[in-house]
């Protein structure tokens, strides 16, 4: 019984919305990095929205069902097939015992999400099921998984069991499906939206004009911790002393070589470097769907536009929940 | 008793934090002014508070906008880092005392130099001093712990004796292993997990600092005091056991 992985691709790990209430002992929050997608899984499967799932990196994951289960997949289309056929993303999906579920190759995005009905059943760790890798904790026994694992999905809530029994009497999918525009952004090159960061008076004018106006490239050295960029430089008025502080997921820090780099999920709970912008919340998804090579455009608004944004973002999440709510009483 | 309000400048982190900058530099009064800060913000967590962080001379407020714009009665459409705002700066208007609560005292073993410390011998010659000088020096020091970030449980420390104080490695170590002690500038920390760091590293601890299964999760807390030993490497060995069957 449960799901054994076949092939692991190259990082796929078990992730929730992240570890909170633990940063002020240096514990990082970690979580999806695509939180949305993350959400609207869970949501498909009659789970609680911050359930931990599968963050699946790219390629190569393959996973063999030893018992049926309801899942369903979103994020970045990695082209996940069943037994060798083109499966769809983005509604309820019945696997049954015995198949494969494989993701091949990127064709769009970068991290696909798989959310099991029932959740995952690892233990939380300060409250949290996301696989923290430096430290060894959460997850899969802290670690990415790997070859011959084997791990179990938890009892599925009433709307799970429903949705699970109406696939088992005809096809193993809805017809209907998610319409995830609006959630995620799955382009090579996008408009990222900012507002200022602390120390964005001390840099010089010039290179202000450059961030918000230039192309910054995606280097190869972009994990679940950091994207470096690559770009006009970017250089303070005068050198100064920061002292450490906190930061947080989407921080833009500017070290002495000019080139900026962007906090992601697994980020240090404290940092000292200057920080020019802060991603608006709404945009991290994006951003979290982007890879090497991948290009930048920053643009600026205002903090009451970044908080309009995101409970715009909720109120549609919200609207979603009814819509599928809806759409399951049309099914009985 | 007095109120915390003065000397408070609140600004956004984003969307979803916001900064309280509580004066400038390292200082022991700012760092009990933090403290005391944290203290009321965790006695009396306004909605959609998700969980502060302590560092030198700010704390960082994390807030889900979501749940503080609904939680707000007024209706008066604010957006949600002005109600999160108003409510900070209301709860900072409170009368407080300074705790009498005793400082904690954390006594460090440390196994200087060998392969334990293999930057004891260089911080040495950056002096002009003997090693045991320096561990004399390093170990005869007081330390406060100001915050915790960078990993899992790594002391941010002042105190160090500046006799000692040496700049970091031009070449950063890829793999630092954890319990090392180090110096950096004026700074002295101790790694808890394995990390790359530039830091030069004088000793190593068989004491664990973080601590996953445990709450708190680590060893050392903002505001302990802390004090190294030195130990020899059948005590390091001793204490490993020690821990292992506890």
């Amino acid at each position: 019984m449960g799901i054994k992985v076949l092939q692991p691709g190259m990082l796929t790990t078990i992730q929730d919305l992240g570890r909170y209430g633990v940063q002020k002992f240096g514990v990082i929050v970690g979580g999806a990095m695509d939180p949305i997608s993350l959400r609207i899984a869970n949501i498909l499967v009659g789970n609680s929205h911050d359930e931990g799932g599968l963050e699946v990196t790219l390629f190569g994951t393959t996973l063999l069902f030893e018992s049926d289960e309801l899942i369903a997949i979103t994020g970045g289309n990695l082209r996940p097939t069943l037994d060798g056929e083109e499966v769809p993303m983005w509604r309820p999906l019945l696997v049954q015992k015995g198949s494969v579920l494989k993701f091949h190759a990127a064709v769009s995005g970068c991290r696909a999400y798989v959310s099991f009905s029932g959740g995952i059943q690892v233990p939380e760790v300060m409250n949290s099921k996301s696989t923290y890798l430096r430290a060894g904790i959460g997850g899969f026994h802290g670690r990415k998984l790997q070859k011959k694992d084997v791990f179990e999905c938890g009892v599925r809530s009433a709307v799970g069991e429903e949705l699970f029994q109406q696939l088992q009497t005809e096809s193993i999918y809805f017809p209907w499906f998610v319409n995830y525009t609006s959630f995620v952004n799955l382009q090579k090159t996008k408009t990222i939206r900012i507002i200022r960061g602390s120390e964005y008076e001390r840099f010089d004018e010039e290179s202000i004009k450059n961030f918000l106006s230039m192309p910054y490239k995606i280097t190869t050295q972009a994990d679940r911790m950091g994207y470096r960029l690559e770009g006009e430089e970017i250089q303070l008025k005068a050198p100064f002393e920061l002292l450490s502080e906190g930061v947080t997921y989407g921080t833009i820090q500017v070290p002495s070589n000019g080139q900026p780099i962007i906090l992601m999920a697994d980020r240090q709970t404290t940092g000292g470097y200057p920080k020019i912008g802060q991603i608006i919340s709404t945009d991290l998804p994006f951003l979290a769907q982007m890879q090497a090579t991948d290009t930048i455009h920053f643009q600026e608004v205002t903090l009451e536009e970044a908080q309009k944004a995101l409970l715009h973002q909720e109120k549609q999440l919200n609207e979603l929940r009814m819509a599928l709510r809806f759409r399951r009483l049309q099914y009985k | 008793m007095f109120t915390l309000k003065e000397d408070v400048q609140i600004r956004p982190l984003g969307d979803a934090a916001l900064v309280l900058q509580v004066g400038h530099g390292i200082d022991e009064a700012i760092h009990k002014r933090v403290k005391l800060i944290m203290n009321l913000l965790e006695s009396h967590p306004f909605e959609g508070l998700i969980e502060t962080v302590p560092a030198y001379n700010s704390v960082t407020i994390y807030y889900n906008p979501v749940d503080v714009y609904f939680s707000n009665r007024k209706k008066d459409n604010k957006i949600p880092f002005e109600i999160v705002k108003n409510c900070i700066l209301e709860l900072l208007t409170k009368s407080v005392s300074v705790e009498s609560t005793k400082e904690r005292i954390v006594k460090i073993p440390v196994v200087y130099g060998g392969d334990m410390g293999p930057d004891l011998e260089y911080v040495a010659s950056y002096h002009g001093l003997t090693p045991s000088e320096v561990i004399e020096l390093h170990s005869s020091g007081d330390y406060l712990v100001f915050m915790l970030g960078f990993a899992p449980g790594f002391p941010f420390m002042g105190g160090l004796n500046q006799q000692i104080a040496t700049p970091r490695k031009d070449t950063p170590r890829l793999a630092i292993p954890p319990g090392s002690v180090g110096i950096a500038g004026s700074q002295t920390g101790i790694y808890p997990l394995e990390t790359p760091g530039g830091w030069q590293i004088i000793g190593r601890t068989p004491q664990s600092l973080f601590l996953p299964n445990q709450t708190p999760p680590t060893l050392l807390q903002p505001g302990d005091r802390i004090r190294f030993y030195p130990i020899t490497m059948e005590e390091y060995n001793h204490h490993l056991e020690v821990a292992t069957w506890a």
